[in-house]
């Protein structure tokens, strides 16, 4: 199955993209644990991340969300308009110590944390891949 | 999307989070936790036994709140983590910085 969104800057979009994207999983069969956990949190924070930093909040620009909920794979692109960032190094900071006590910062990870890979890259803006696997 | 529903007994707060605390509501969620504490709520007991995800903003208010309650002499415990949201604190390694209880009793009792 294949989905596709694309939405103004407004976080307020995000639950119901949420709410699809899971729904089509649990009715491909992925685990209850995968539909409850890491789709929904993985899902939001690409899209928040796309709308707060990536378009920085502008609601001129738009978000792409495209999603195959497939028999054995979920692959989710998340696209913005902004120029992207440093994954790795996004990741790597809340691994810092000193990091714990800071209110922002855990997206990034927890998309690592919940998904089996998780790539970007910029082309036509910055394009967010999440990629999980069914067990 | 959520609601949060409150209890105050002295300086007892008590708030339930029903359905999700993420980018979309935790702004609000914040402000009423805030605006008891300047109302002089200082135990901040949160019971999430009816939330079915946090996001890493929900999180980060929530270390928010947490600063806010130990500067006015306040603690902060949560309850009603189910395995998933309790998988996003060990994650995420806030299972260190809060304190955690299995029930509303148990989180009562301890402070």
């Amino acid at each position: 199955m294949r989905l596709e969104w694309r939405i103004a800057s407004d976080v307020r979009e995000i639950e119901t993209i949420v709410a699809e994207v899971t729904t089509a999983c649990a009715n491909a069969g992925y685990s209850q644990r995968v539909c409850r956990l890491n789709v929904p949190v993985a899902l939001t924070e690409a899209i928040a991340n796309a709308i707060m930093r990536g378009n920085g909040g502008d609601a001129s620009r738009s978000v792409r969300v495209c999603a195959v909920v497939g028999e054995d794979m979920l692959c989710v692109e998340v696209t913005d308009e902004g120029a992207g960032f440093d994954a790795e190094r996004a990741r790597a900071m809340c691994e810092d110590p000193e990091w714990l006590e800071r209110e922002d910062g855990r997206g990034v990870f927890l998309m690592y944390a919940l998904m089996d890979k998780v790539e970007t890259w910029c082309d036509a803006g910055h394009t967010v891949r999440l990629v999980l696997r069914r067990t | 999307m959520a609601s949060f529903s409150t209890e105050r007994e002295g300086d007892l707060l008590t708030v339930a989070v029903e359905g999700q605390l993420v980018v979309g509501n935790r702004a609000d969620f914040k402000q009423l936790v805030f605006d008891q504490i300047e109302s002089g709520a200082r135990r901040i007991l949160l019971d999430f036994s009816g939330t079915a995800y946090i996001d890493s903003s929900g999180l980060g208010a929530l270390v928010s709140l947490a600063k806010r309650a130990r500067d006015e002499g306040g603690a902060l415990h949560i309850t009603g983590l189910n395995e998933d949201l309790r998988t996003l604190f060990e994650l995420t390694r806030l299972d260190t910085l809060f304190k955690l209880f299995a029930t509303r009793g148990d989180a009562r009792a301890a402070f």
